[in-house]
């Protein structure tokens, strides 16, 4: 479903990624562990084109998403994204966050995207929040709408960036039930995350990043268990 | 005693003769619905024309950057006045428009300088994960502005957008300088008939005063209703 060859990204003289291949097979969970600064989160944003890659080739159902750039607005419509800041829209409420781009970029009805984002909200556990603004919700609450309001696109995967490292640890427990209530389901997924027990728990696979590489990777057995290298041994040792 | 009977003798005198003598006040009537009909339309055309040039300036390079550069240099760096001449003696004066019209796209053009750089000002004061967030559901750039930034740039720059609106009804008081009969116009030509220029001169900063206040308070109702999602 996703294909990353020789993906290199600089920023400016810095060189974050440094030639990432990796595969993600239809309905796959594949945690992405690492140090601060391994490159994970520019990882993911260069797989829906957040960021633009320097170098490489990223593969979305086999078409090279950098070679169809003009297309990149319907392309991310395959890919939904959550982020560590849930960057909901202030101004509008929750339904309605959720509702946007259904309308505008699938026009979709009115009363079409309201049964279908009201679906969402009560998927989330959300339902009587629909009418009041991000700004009355608390940070867990915030990032199960901003699920909902990625999934609104029906996306093939949802590309996850720390969804709760900005949460208060009360809150952390919720979303996490959200996104394994989405495994379950079947759905495709890439997360960075710095939480372990969700990563081994969930994931069919775990990519360990360090040094802007994917320097390990294997199923949570394998990384949790019998990491092979040191530095991945080290990493854990600390995070454990 | 006599004093005080002298002042408020001429000033009855000047009332009488300033606004009810040869129903003279339908000048200042009519300049004040001049003036009303020129600021709204130049507003309006201010503020189109600033979103556009905002976002051009953003983009940041090609040529519509360079235009809104440039726009924006001459607007900002040359008197009200004098553009209004040269639009209406050089560009417009053989078009066939109404002077209220030609006044009105003069002060457009004028507004939309200032008002492109609140917008830019207050785009550039909403979070970048907000574009971001825009763009990853599949919306495009100018989708994403449109539907989500520039609402909240509005929102966060709604004070310094009054205050313009402010400026600009005053500055639209130079729209004589082209034969618009507007509201300074209808105080001074009074006063040429009388000879009197103290009443009219109250009577119409007083007139700008109620119009200025009624928009700062219209301005605060709107800031107080974008504030419910806060």
């Amino acid at each position: 479903m996703i294909k990353v060859m020789d993906l290199h990204k600089y920023f400016g003289e810095l060189e974050v990624l440094k030639g990432v291949n990796a595969s993600v097979e239809k309905g796959e969970v594949v945690c992405v562990i690492g140090p601060s600064g391994s490159g994970k989160s520019t990882f993911l944003r260069c797989l829906n084109l957040l960021e633009e890659p320097t170098k490489g080739e990223v593969y979305l159902d086999g078409v090279s998403i950098l070679e169809h750039k003009k297309d990149i607005d319907k392309l991310r419509q395959k890919t939904g994204m959550v982020f560590q800041q849930f960057n909901l829209f202030p101004n509008m409420t929750v339904i309605e966050n959720i509702m946007l781009a259904p309308r505008k970029a699938l026009k979709m009805s009115e009363p079409d995207a309201r049964k279908r984002a009201a679906e969402l909200l009560a998927r989330v556990g959300l339902t009587e929040k629909a009418d009041q603004y991000p700004s009355r919700l608390s940070g867990g609450q915030k990032q199960r709408v901003a699920i909902a309001r990625a999934l609104a696109m029906d996306p093939e995967i949802m590309l996850f960036d720390e969804p709760t490292s900005a949460l208060d640890p009360e809150m952390v427990g919720e979303v996490l039930e959200v996104m394994k209530q989405l495994a379950r389901e079947g759905m495709t997924m890439v997360v960075v995350t710095h939480e372990m027990g969700f990563a081994r728990e969930v994931s069919n696979r775990v990519f360990y990043m360090d040094e802007g590489i994917i320097y390990e990777e294997g199923t949570p057995e394998q990384i949790f268990q019998n990491p092979t290298k040191t530095r991945t041994r080290e990493f854990l040792s600390k995070v454990l | 005693m006599n004093y005080f009977y002298d002042i408020v003798r001429a000033f009855s005198d000047g009332i009488f003769l300033t606004l009810i003598k040869d129903d003279r006040y339908t000048y200042l009537v009519k300049g004040f619905s001049s003036s009303i009909v020129i600021t709204l339309l130049s507003a309006v055309i201010g503020v189109i024309l600033g979103l556009l040039i905002a976002v051009f300036r953003l983009r940041g390079k090609g040529i519509l950057s360079a235009i809104a550069n440039g726009y924006i240099t001459v607007i900002r760096g040359t008197p009200a006045v004098v553009q209004l001449t040269i639009i209406y003696f050089v560009i417009l004066g053989q078009s066939g428009l109404s002077d209220v019209l030609v006044a009105s796209v003069a002060f457009g053009i004028n507004s939309g300088a200032y008002v492109a750089e609140i917008i830019r000002a207050g785009i550039m004061a909403v979070d970048r994960g907000q574009m971001e967030a825009g763009r990853s559901l599949g919306l495009s750039y100018s989708q994403t502005m449109v539907s989500i930034i520039i609402p909240q740039a509005i929102k966060n720059v709604l004070p310094a957008l009054g205050n313009e609106f402010i400026v600009l009804l005053k500055e639209t008081s130079v729209a004589g300088y082209i034969g618009v009969k507007d509201l300074n116009k209808g105080g001074t030509t009074i006063a040429s008939v009388t000879y009197d220029y103290m009443v009219p001169a109250l009577c119409v900063a007083y007139i700008y005063l109620l119009m200025t206040t009624s928009m700062a308070a219209a301005i605060s109702k709107l800031e107080r209703r974008m504030q419910r999602s806060d």
